[in-house]
């Protein structure tokens, strides 16, 4: 959520009355935006140097909000000192709408573009910052760090139209960058650029397209060259009357969602809000922008009345939805229904759904009547695999164990390399882009995160008994998701000595309590009929049977020779193997920084379900 | 945490103390009650205080203990008991001369008696001068200092207690505390401990031992011995707790058993535009390996499982009314979220942008379970009926970590489906979830999530920080969501959720959570850590 700050003393003075921190704070949270720091309480040197600042969190979808204007008109519209102002077009004092003809190569790299012209408007030094601040935020949020939509603002006096928007080899275009002394090309400005803190970022977007997007007036002055930056030339300043502003785009919504932003928050300030004629024929996208007429919607008012719990006549709904900034009248033709003027700073506004959150608002959501409707009955029941889970946990606690809780996310090596194992690129699912190696896979195994519990706590007395109860990811083309989650119950204990037969005597256990009788491998594979499990030590010679888990016949690396083994069990008529425990081998102990033998256990939990 | 030491009760061993236990059952053959401030004098405190504790704990003798003041003499005074007051030396020296030079006094009686000596003497008018010498005055003369004194050093009290003040100002007496012991034969009083034993054994029941046998007496002030018990982990116990709330108020525990999830059923489903900042990289973890998620289609393994957790609903409720289901078309729903999003439908304008299929379908670590409630409410789409699904589970963020985030927690998150719902309704049934742990007395403000619409961010006064915190998000899900879905109009569906670890670390006062999730977390904190009680403080 962007957070604005804005000046105490101004705000309250446009809100007509003194707020305690305490008052204002209510008041934010009733409207829904939340009051972060008020500057004044702080002890901070940096926030005592300057006049008291409220720093305000807007929700993300209230860009008419993002500055000191767009605070102060919302929060006056809602406490009733004034109705929204309604934003008019005037007619060119000259005669004529300056014209932006866009031209067919911009398709190939930012193909919208639209503006309006502020004429008369008068800056003071406080309406300027805030237009400066304005954009930016708009930069940062609405356009994705200006990929989607960047905004240049120009002294009309400085410039002659008509203007072109154009895309150009960067050799070609030539022109003295905002607040520098020196022309240079495209290419130059990318080099000149690249190190810089603020602008560095945004040159990614363009730079290695073949044509950069550029806008020149009649005289072949470069206006901008966005999402980048502008040129000096047509730089406004306070003192600056008439502005031209140009906004360039990805996106023909966002493009207009600008627009409309910049004229709501700072059109107020000028004499006239002048359209643009944009000829765009190559794509059917010629136009007067902005367009500022009120948006028309309807609204059931059952609907409103229902979902609220109240029982409010038209005018009352109304009234309350004109404290949003919303004009409302019945509708003419049908009289359920409520006609709804969504203004131009509403593009947050796409539903009935809305209107019907903004009525709530107004009447104020801690005042709605609490009545649960008792209508609804059902039947709790929890999922199969979780009961069992809990079954397993419960036991393996009551045996003496301790449950622990690892991340998920491990690091290539520790759930590979680290235990011996390898990757067959198969069966990992891997993360595109983590912060750290730390989060590189979904764990395939949970021992990674055992072990990194038992190194954590490699202080305490030995031996510890540590479990998990939890699931392992795999890729699996045959799912929508081309993954699939594994329940796994998986042990480990450290001591002096391996521990060997504890991770056995818990997995005997764990069976026994699964009514899985303990049988001899010679039984268990003679006779597929008879239903338990037994035990198959990993010595390296390949076992008949079949297996789901093929990698753990023969030789189990992450173990020390000739003290592991496989856990097979008979369910269901069918012969899995589900699991493997063991002596680690003393690599993998020093892979993980772990000093005594440990011994661990890991079966799949699914084949019990 | 409780203190002390564990281990056997401790026998005294020293045969000092060995010795106590017997001089106290001696004297009190004769001599019952005895005082040991009296006649066990020469005996510390403390050695005495350790017999008796041994001795009355097999209630072989009873005691009180008696706190009170002594005075004693100072070196001074007991010079002054031994060899008389300083007046009364200076008198005698003056007597026996008859005549006794002023500057020739200190080398008869010392330096430190002339010089307090003479003065009291002249005071009491035992002497007088004459000329620079001194001659007796007095024939006879009584010491009553000395004799104060004397009787202090025989009662070791004096009942006077501006002379007391007086003296203590001399420095001639101090006064201490003395604890003294009074005690009697207790009802098993015999000159002998009799032969302990420390525990009963199964020889002592075969030989009928036990019922003569003399039961050593149990240590109440260690703890007892060590239990080798396992635990579970403390984030579980509280999962337990709100799964238990879930199950009495008669939710569905939905399938949450994938981590990865497609961008449709995590984000487009969910009217997430495709250019939120959440499915940006520095929010969400996308998945290198495997590249694409297929469109959504019928899942059967989860549709049964959940068919047979429903089951009993489905018996319980079923009516003679014969109910058609309505068969879900999957390529309408992709083609129906496609449309809302770009061009608008179903009342909404759409967010109108060009939306990409390929975006749609890649597959992240799913940043919310939220996608699974998605795919239950498509479900519930074939019989819209009232229904209630809970699930708590992992989710992933691609955060920095700190002491408040880590890239990977748990959701606690429930929806309820039901006709005609309101907005009060959802406040309504928060505050009573919300008090099954104590938190009573909710604030809703409006809020802003993609895919409710109203979004209420739900706050709790927390007592001990005494502000309103916010503990969940709630909401009733957009129409775009729903109605792709093939639900009916008037079917309203409440969301809420809230992280499973933000209200364990309030509750137990844990500032970083990777002491509570992770391989950090210390075993001890699993160990000894009390049981969950949400309902209890």
């Amino acid at each position: 959520m962007p957070t604005i700050a804005v000046d105490k003393a101004a705000l309250f003075k446009a809100l007509e009355r003194e707020y305690t921190t305490k008052e204002f704070d209510e008041l934010c949270f009733e409207f829904g935006i939340e009051l972060d720091e008020d500057t004044s309480e702080s002890k901070k040197p940096e926030d005592q140097a300057q006049p008291p600042q409220l720093k305000i969190e807007i929700p993300a979808n209230r860009y008419d909000m993002l500055c000191f204007e767009g605070i102060a008109m919302n929060l006056r519209v809602f406490l009733e000192k004034q109705k929204l102002p309604s934003w008019k077009l005037s007619p060119p004092k000259f005669g004529q709408l300056e014209t932006l003809t866009i031209k067919p190569e911009t398709e190939q790299i930012r193909r919208y573009c639209s503006g309006v012209i502020l004429r008369g408007i008068e800056f003071t030094q406080e309406r300027y910052d805030s237009f400066i601040a304005l954009q930016d935020k708009l930069h940062q949020n609405l356009a994705r760090q200006r990929t989607l939509v960047s905004i240049g603002t120009h002294d009309l006096d400085t410039i002659k139209g008509p203007f072109t928007y154009e895309a150009l080899p960067p050799e070609q275009i030539e022109f003295i960058p905002l607040n520098q002394t020196k022309k240079m090309n495209g290419r130059e400005l990318m080099e000149f650029y690249e190190k810089d803190k603020h602008l560095g970022r945004y040159l990614h977007i363009i730079r290695d397209s073949p044509v950069y997007p550029v806008i020149y007036d009649a005289n072949r002055t470069v206006l901008s060259l966005p999402p980048i930056i502008n040129g000096d030339h047509s730089k406004i300043t306070l003192n600056t009357k008439n502005v031209f502003i140009e906004i360039t785009a990805l996106d023909k919504t966002k493009v207009e969602i600008v627009n409309h932003m910049l004229v709501a928050m700072f059109g107020p300030y000028a004499e006239s809000i002048e359209a643009i004629n944009i000829v765009s024929d190559h794509n059917n996208e010629s136009r007067q922008a902005p367009d500022l007429e009120p948006r028309k919607m309807q609204a059931e008012i059952d609907y409103l009345n229902q979902v609220t719990g109240l029982n409010m006549s038209p005018e009352e709904i109304a009234r309350y939805l004109e404290r949003m900034g919303f004009s409302v009248a019945p509708s003419s033709t049908d009289k359920s229904l409520l006609d709804v003027s969504v203004p131009i700073n509403r593009a947050d506004v796409l539903h009935q759904a809305d209107i019907m959150e903004d009525f709530a608002i107004a009447y104020g959501f801690n005042k709605l009547p609490r009545v649960y409707p008792n209508k609804s009955a059902a039947v709790a029941a929890p999922l199969p695999m979780n009961k069992l889970s809990d079954i397993v946990r419960f036991e393996a606690a009551t045996a003496g164990w301790n449950e622990v809780m690892p991340l998920i996310l491990c690091s290539h090596d520790e759930n590979f390399a680290w235990l011996n194992r390898k990757d067959d690129g198969k069966t990992a699912i891997k993360l595109a882009n983590p912060k750290t190696a730390e989060y590189q896979i979904v764990r395939t195994s949970l021992l990674p995160g055992l072990l990194k519990t038992i190194n954590s706590n490699r202080h305490h007395a030995v031996p510890i008994k540590i479990f998990e109860v939890s699931e392992v990811g795999f890729i699996d083309l045959s799912q929508e998701r081309k993954t699939r989650n594994e329940r796994h119950f998986a042990a480990a204990i450290m001591g002096k000595t391996s521990g060997f037969e504890q991770v056995h005597g818990l997995l005997d256990r764990v069976m026994q309590m699964l009514k899985s009788a303990f049988i001899t491998s010679e039984e268990g594979l003679k006779n597929t009929e008879l239903e338990g499990y037994w035990i198959e030590e990993l010595d390296g010679r390949c076992r008949s049977g079949s297996s789901a888990l093929s990698q753990l016949t023969g030789t189990d690396p992450t173990f020390l020779k000739g003290h592991s083994a496989a856990i097979k069990l008979n369910i269901g008529g069918k012969n899995h193997t589900i699991g493997v425990f063991g002596i680690l081998h003393p690599s993998v102990l020093h892979k993980f920084e772990l000093p005594y033998p440990v011994s661990t256990l890991e079966i799949n939990l699914e084949v019990f379900l | 945490m409780a203190h002390g030491t564990r281990g056997p009760v401790p026998i005294p061993q020293e045969t000092q103390s060995r010795n106590v236990v017997h001089e106290v059952l001696d004297l009190l053959d004769t001599k019952s009650p005895l005082t040991t401030s009296e006649d066990l004098a020469s005996i510390s405190q403390k050695d005495v205080k350790a017999a008796l504790d041994r001795l009355a704990s097999r209630s072989m003798v009873t005691y009180e203990t008696k706190d009170s003041e002594q005075v004693l003499l100072t070196p001074e005074a007991e010079n002054i008991v031994a060899n008389g007051s300083h007046e009364y030396r200076v008198w005698v020296a003056v007597k026996d001369a008859g005549k006794v030079a002023i500057k020739e006094l200190p080398n008869i009686v010392g330096a430190d008696s002339a010089k307090v000596g003479s003065g009291n003497a002249f005071k009491n008018k035992w002497i007088k001068k004459d000329g620079d010498s001194l001659v007796p005055l007095a024939e006879e003369v009584k010491d009553t200092t000395r004799e104060v004194l004397k009787n202090i050093q025989e009662t070791k009290s004096l009942s006077d207690a501006k002379q007391l003040a007086d003296l203590k100002k001399r420095k001639l007496v101090t006064v201490s505390k003395v604890i003294s012991y009074v005690v009697s034969k207790g009802e098993k009083y015999a000159r002998e401990i009799p032969v302990e034993v420390t525990d009963l054994t199964a020889e002592m029941l075969a030989s009928g031992e036990w019922e003569t046998a003399n039961f050593k007496p149990y240590n109440f002030n260690a703890l007892g011995a060590a239990q080798n018990a396992g635990a579970l982990h403390p984030l579980m116990k509280v999962r337990q707790e709100f799964r238990n709330i879930f199950f009495n108020q008669g939710f569905v525990e939905m399938p949450t058993s994938h981590f990865v999830d497609s961008g449709f059923w995590n984000f487009d489903a969910l009217f997430v535009p495709q250019q939120h900042p959440a499915r940006d990289m520095q929010d969400t973890f996308f998945i290198s390996d495997p590249p694409k998620a297929d469109k959504p289609r019928p899942d059967p393994e989860t549709e049964a499982q959940l068919d047979a957790m429903e089951a009993g609903s489905r018996r319980l409720f079923a009516t003679d009314e014969k109910k058609e289901t309505k068969p879900r078309d999957y390529e309408q729903y992709f083609k129906d979220i496609q449309r809302v999003h770009q061009e608008g439908a179903f009342g909404s304008i759409g967010y109108r942008y060009p939306w990409s299929e390929d975006e749609c379908l890649r597959l992240v670590l799913r940043t919310h379970t939220t996608a699974v409630s998605t795919w239950v409410l498509h479900r519930l789409a074939e019989d819209p009926r009232p229904a209630r699904y809970f699930s708590i589970d992992r989710v992933f963020r691609n955060e920095t970590v700190d002491a408040t985030h880590l890239a990977e927690f748990h959701q606690i998150e429930g929806v309820i489906a039901d006709f005609g719902l309101t907005l009060g309704g959802l406040m309504r049934f928060l505050e009573d979830f919300f008090s099954k742990m104590g938190i009573e007395g909710l604030r809703f403000k409006p809020a802003y999530n993609p895919y409710t619409e109203p979004s209420m961010e739900i706050f709790g006064y927390h007592v001990g920080l005494g502000k309103w915190v916010e503990i969940g998000n709630s909401g009733m899900f957009r129409p775009e969501m729903l109605e792709p879905m093939g639900l009916p109009k008037d079917m309203r569906v409440y969301g809420f959720g809230l992280s499973l670890e933000r209200p364990t670390m309030i509750k137990y006062g844990v500032s970083n959570i990777r002491e509570l999730l992770g391989h950090k977390v210390d075993l001890d904190f699993i160990k000894n850590n009390a049981a969950v009680r949400l309902d209890k403080n």
